[in-house]
């Protein structure tokens, strides 16, 4: 791969998506519940500004506007509903580190060999930009999948859900230029009602189990109940 | 397509009207009535389908296949709200839920009926997955509705996971359009899947595949695959007991549906490589995977509609194995399946609704002789669930039987293990059946006040179509299969 021959926007957009990839590192292993909300908020700017340049590049005049529409969901409300959320919840001190942190991080790895190992036979023209993209992205999409498997905390669960989203966008985005409007507007609408189903959540699951460790939801099982 | 217009837009208009719409004694018939209007317009669509062939326009695309599906779930839509605005009031009165509940369910019921036919009249693969997962968050709050920690947890559940498995398909939808670009440039129509279909042959064969791996796990988890299950028993067991209706009768299909077309993508797409029937193995070794474990589950269960869930699942595997095994009869036997399992599953839930009302809970050990206090709902429930299992002279065993015909044509060894299946889910379901129904019923069990119309109307088309299915549909069923398959079937 001679990254060289690619033009400075594209090498741009790479540098921004492999930042992008960063932060959900990031996500997987912040311990303090607000901070680990400040890397969704970068995340989503950064996903918004490889938006925007990917909207120069391919000079497509919808892009501009999915990129604002990215950067007022995912770097500013949905972040300004969780702190929110968090405070009245009063969990803004809420602090849960990872278990086994290097075997998780070293988990995460796997998963982005793992994706460049699916997409490598993908794409075997001269495309390397648009691999390494696809490859970036579903490295965010598992790794946001790890996050919600290996966090117990509610709102940190729904910070790895929102990264998947987040990865998904960033496939769309850079590897077809964006999805046709009537489709990523009905995403954005369903990713916001999500949001808000989530905060409702947030405060039922609460009243029931006097706590957002959703390891605690355990009632529903397959064995057989007590007395047999 | 006016009457697509109506299908659409009751639904949405009586989501609004019920969420603000206060007199209860009212909702509960405003609910049937947008039911009745939109089942009203499928009829008449599915007429239009019938004469004129396809329907098509604003990226809805209507033929024989979809509105067979359109049709159906107007139509347990219809019944299903018939018995649950009694239900629903019975659950108001014990206290259960507020009148807040009651508005966010009615609202709520409408919603998914919406979402449900907006994904199966689109075309437009993104807008399918947009109303997929928008069916996933019109029913979480349902999930959840009674508040109890086990409705929470089993909504969280069904939340996490549904919107994991979703965002899945997301990827697949992405990849889709990916390979679509390269032979569409139009990005308008490049994610129509008529569009697509026509060109299925030109679609890169590597992108495609990986696609569908995605779109498979993506859509499976809503199918209620096995590994992907674990959501649905939680969900069913814990919602209110219309929604476990109109979630196994309706929203696993339209999961399935939606797997369905896409197939028919890659299918399209894998023709000319080493091994162009990838997607339909995978299907038939997820669907027998399924249908196996789902069936030795059912021994375990110690909640009534937790069994019965795991029938449902047990059926959608079986569903996605015929499939899967492609070919005129298998698929058409799958229809099929797909018609009278709705029909007898969702008799059985609402069945199963007023025996957890008589007995005051849903634990299978806890519910006794049923057919001695409500002889109605005691019968109901021997005769649905020996259709289900699949006894003639209902219509399951006549698809079960077609499945089982295509299966010997095509693989003979997999009769084996789908015999074997259905015997163990059978002795299952009538171990767990038969102290329920018959037996002594404790002392101060009293009769509720049942509605058993949609009952008797769903069994009674079951057993119709296990006797001799009527020409029109049988018609009907053949075009979708052409449809599918490619080829007749009569």
């Amino acid at each position: 791969m001679i990254f060289t021959s690619l033009s400075l926007l594209q090498q741009l957009v790479l540098m921004l998506a492999a930042l992008v990839l960063f932060t959900s590192f990031a996500l997987l292993a912040q311990a303090r519940l607000v901070s680990a909300i400040h890397v969704f908020a970068w995340q989503g700017a950064l996903v918004a500004a490889v938006t925007f340049v990917v909207a120069m590049t391919s000079h497509s005049h919808h892009l501009y506007f999915s990129g604002a529409l990215t950067l007022l969901l995912k770097a500013l409300l949905i972040p300004w509903m969780l702190h929110r959320l968090t405070r009245r919840l009063e969990l803004d001190r809420h602090v849960q580190s990872l278990d086994r942190p290097a075997l998780i991080m070293m988990a995460a790895v796997a998963m982005v060999v793992f994706s460049y190992w699916l997409v490598l036979p993908m794409i075997q023209q001269e495309q390397i930009f648009t691999r390494n993209i696809v490859a970036i992205s579903l490295s965010v999409l598992l790794i946001g999948l790890l996050t919600m498997v290996f966090r117990q905390q509610a709102v940190v669960q729904v910070l790895g859900f929102m990264s998947m989203e987040n990865g998904l966008f960033l496939a769309a985005v850079s590897a077809t230029s964006g999805m046709p409007m009537v489709v990523e507007l009905g995403v954005a609408f369903d990713v916001l009602v999500a949001m808000v189903l989530f905060g409702v959540f947030f405060f039922q699951i609460r009243e029931s189990i006097d706590s957002l460790d959703v390891d605690r939801l355990n009632r529903l099982t397959e064995t057989v109940e007590d007395g047999n | 397509m006016n009457a697509l217009l109506i299908v659409l837009l009751a639904p949405l208009a009586g989501a609004v009207i019920l969420a603000l719409f206060r007199p209860l004694r009212w909702a509960g018939w405003l609910n049937v009535g947008v039911s009745a209007v939109s089942f009203a317009a499928a009829m008449m669509l599915a007429w239009t389908v019938a004469t004129v062939g396809e329907v098509a326009g604003f990226t809805f695309r209507i033929d024989a296949f979809n509105v067979y599906l359109v049709a159906l779930n107007t139509f347990v839509g219809l019944t299903t709200s018939i018995f649950s605005r009694p239900y629903m009031r019975h659950v108001c009165e014990t206290g259960k839920i507020g009148n807040r509940g009651m508005r966010i369910y009615h609202s709520m019921y409408q919603t998914f009926m919406f979402t449900m036919l907006l994904s199966l009249t689109t075309d437009n693969l993104g807008v399918l997955w947009v109303a997929v997962e928008g069916a996933t968050l019109a029913t979480v709050l349902l999930v959840s509705l009674y508040r109890t920690p086990e409705a929470v947890e089993a909504a969280w559940k069904y939340f996490i996971l549904c919107g994991v498995g979703i965002a899945l398909a997301l990827f697949g939808t992405v990849l889709t359009y990916f390979a679509a670009q390269q032979v569409i440039s139009d990005p308008e129509t490049g994610l129509l899947w008529s569009a697509l279909y026509q060109r299925s042959g030109e679609l890169d064969a590597v992108v495609m595949r990986l696609a569908f791996v995605f779109l498979l796990v993506g859509y499976g988890t809503k199918v209620g695959l096995v590994p992907m299950h674990q959501w649905l028993p939680d969900a069913h067991s814990e919602g209110p007991t219309p929604m476990s209706a109109v979630l196994s009768g309706l929203l696993l299909n339209v999961a399935l549906y939606a797997l369905i077309r896409l197939k028919m993508l890659v299918d399209g797409s894998l023709a000319g490589t080493a091994t162009p029937h990838l997607a339909g193995q995978l299907m038939m070794g997820f669907g027998l995977v399924t249908f196996m474990t789902a069936s030795l589950f059912l021994h375990r269960q110690r909640d009534i509609k937790r069994m019965f869930s795991y029938s449902s699942i047990e059926h959608m595997g079986l569903m996605t194995f015929g499939f899967g095994l492609g070919g005129p009869l298998a698929t058409f036997g799958a229809l099929l399946h797909m018609l009278v399992h709705s029909f007898t599953k969702s008799a059985i839930f609402v069945t199963v609704g007023h025996a957890a009302h008589i007995a005051g809970t849903q634990s299978i050990d806890h519910i006794r002789g049923l057919i001695r206090t409500q002889p109605a709902v005691g019968w109901s429930l021997l005769i649905g669930v020996v259709a289900i299992a699949g006894f003639p002279p209902f219509g399951v065993f006549t698809s079960e039987f077609l499945l089982l015909t295509a299966t010997m044509q095509a693989q003979p060894w997999f009769t084996l293990p789908l015999v074997t299946g259905l015997v163990i889910a059978f002795a299952g379901l009538f171990r767990h059946l038969q102290p329920m129904v018959y037996g002594a019923a404790p002392p101060g069990q009293r009769p509720v006040a049942a509605n058993m119309l949609p009952v008797l109307t769903h069994l009674g088309l079951v057993l119709w179509l296990g006797l001799s299915i009527p020409p029109f549909l049988t018609s009907w069923l053949d075009r979708a299969t052409e449809l599918i398959t490619g080829t007749h079937l009569l």
